[in-house]
């Protein structure tokens, strides 16, 4: 069936069987492997990507054909003009990663949770990333990495981002 | 693990829909978020020839109040449902508590409510909530719309009174008054896990102070969800106690019909029905100022 997706801002016609899931049309239709695909049934939330800049989905359990018309957002296309997105960014800064392979995920669900949530209470962000999981971290710097954007994503645009947090010796 | 192959139809419009259905008969299937019906596909448990996607069909996906009853199209989401004024409004409790635990917070943004009853799995959170909420599925086929009680659309594991070539279009839960109010609890091992146990209670208060009405439903402890006849009688009619709700627990115990699995024992999971009831109906006594019921 023919499909037009439009990937991180591109737009992609192809030719796709009913059958293809959006994580595997993703990785090997056109090379996007920062997609990851861990339990591939859809209880570990490292497939993770986001549908028309709002809402999370697990692509290992949505089929391609379903995403015809809609814009999907990957974590090769989170980076905008040269600079790191402020989730990026804040994962990078609170070590918010150890090995990485839940992390395109974990940032695909955070961003679309702070759409709706700008200001949340770190329980609604545990909440809010209890379909995700980490092996590595323990969870403690990826809550902290999503205050951290969380509060750089809802300053006003004047101020400067928030300073760097300081870390204990 | 890619399912096999099927023809996919991405209807536009209800008429779409219903033509591509009967169209394919029994061979069909609605998709709407898919979170139980892909997995299913890609274990080989379901192996439909043709799924007609309802996704873009921007007239199912409401959320609406009226005439006493809340409405939810048959594409609504679960997460849509969460952040609506109407569950918002505090005056959906009940459905408020399985909106908070349905699967996992991603999940709930592609999976829908109509769509949950339809798959209709045993460990399902809105079959029991509907059960004990009085709701009903309004099912469109050949000879038009009908209105199912939920009783009577919840007919076995997996399997509903939506027909072959039919499709379910709208849940409808009547709006609780200010003398009812219900809880849903559930115990699983992790978030997303199938439940171990589930439990939905639902009161209704009369003017001396007396249990008028009562819904207990329990969830993971049988072929499908299912309301204990039993606990309702032992709370109609009674005060509000907490002999009224130890019978309505033990009730509920001596009906659930578990299994055996990794979640839990036949016993544990039969403790855990009257558990849950208890607690249940604690918390639907208390959202009516009823606090520690003695």
């Amino acid at each position: 069936m023919k499909v037009s997706i439009t990937v991180n801002g591109a737009a992609y016609e192809r030719d796709v069987e009913p059958r293809v899931l959006l994580a595997y049309f993703l990785r090997e239709d056109l090379g996007l492997t920062g997609t990851h695909v861990g339990c591939d049934t859809s209880s570990c939330g490292c497939c993770v990507v986001l549908i028309d800049g709002e809402r999370a989905v697990k692509s290992c359990n949505m089929f391609a054909v379903m995403a015809d018309g809609h814009e999907i957002t990957t974590i090769e296309g989170m980076k905008a003009a040269g600079k790191l997105h402020p989730m990026q960014q804040a994962f990078t800064d609170q070590h918010g990663l150890q090995c990485g392979y839940c992390t395109p995920g974990m940032m695909a669900t955070a961003i679309a949770f702070l759409k709706h949530n700008p200001d949340p209470t770190e329980a609604q962000i545990r909440d809010a990333l209890s379909g995700n999981m980490c092996r590595c971290t323990g969870y403690n710097n990826i809550v902290k990495a999503v205050q951290q954007a969380a509060a750089e994503l809802s300053a006003p645009p004047s101020e400067p981002p928030a300073p760097e947090p300081a870390v204990a010796s | 693990m890619f399912p096999a192959a099927f023809d996919y139809v991405a209807a536009r419009s209800r008429d779409e829909a219903y033509a591509a259905l009967a169209e394919h008969g029994g061979g069909a299937r609605v998709l709407a978020g898919g979170q139980s019906l892909i997995p299913a596909m890609r274990f080989r448990l379901a192996r439909p020839s043709v799924l007609v996607d309802i996704n873009r069909i921007a007239d199912l996906a409401y959320v609406a109040e009226s005439a006493g009853e809340l409405r939810l199209g048959a594409a609504a989401r679960d997460q849509a449902f969460e952040l609506s004024p109407e569950i918002r409004s505090g005056r959906y409790p009940m459905l408020a508590d399985v909106c908070a635990v349905v699967a996992d917070p991603v999940v709930r943004q592609m999976g829908t409510v109509v769509g949950s009853l339809c798959h209709n799995d045993p460990a399902g959170d809105w079959p029991v909530a509907a059960l004990a909420g009085n709701a009903s599925v309004v099912v469109r086929g050949k000879g038009g719309e009908r209105v199912v009680p939920i009783g009577e659309f919840i007919v076995d594991s997996y399997t509903t009174a939506v027909g072959d070539g039919e499709m379910a279009l709208e849940v409808r839960f009547p709006t609780p008054t200010a003398r009812t109010a219900g809880a849903y609890l559930k115990i699983e091992r992790k978030v997303g896990d199938f439940a171990t146990a589930a439990a939905a209670a639902r009161v209704t208060l009369a003017e001396d102070g007396t249990i008028a009405s009562a819904s207990i439903a329990l969830g993971a402890a049988g072929p499908c969800a299912f309301r204990v006849a039993e606990a309702e009688r032992a709370l109609t009619g009674a005060k509000p106690s907490a002999a009224a709700i130890a019978a309505a627990a033990a009730a509920a115990r001596s009906a659930a019909d578990p299994v055996t699995d990794t979640r839990g024992t036949v016993a544990y999971k039969k403790q855990m029905a009257g558990v849950l009831v208890e607690r249940a109906l604690r918390k639907a006594f208390a959202r009516l100022g009823l606090e520690n019921v003695r």
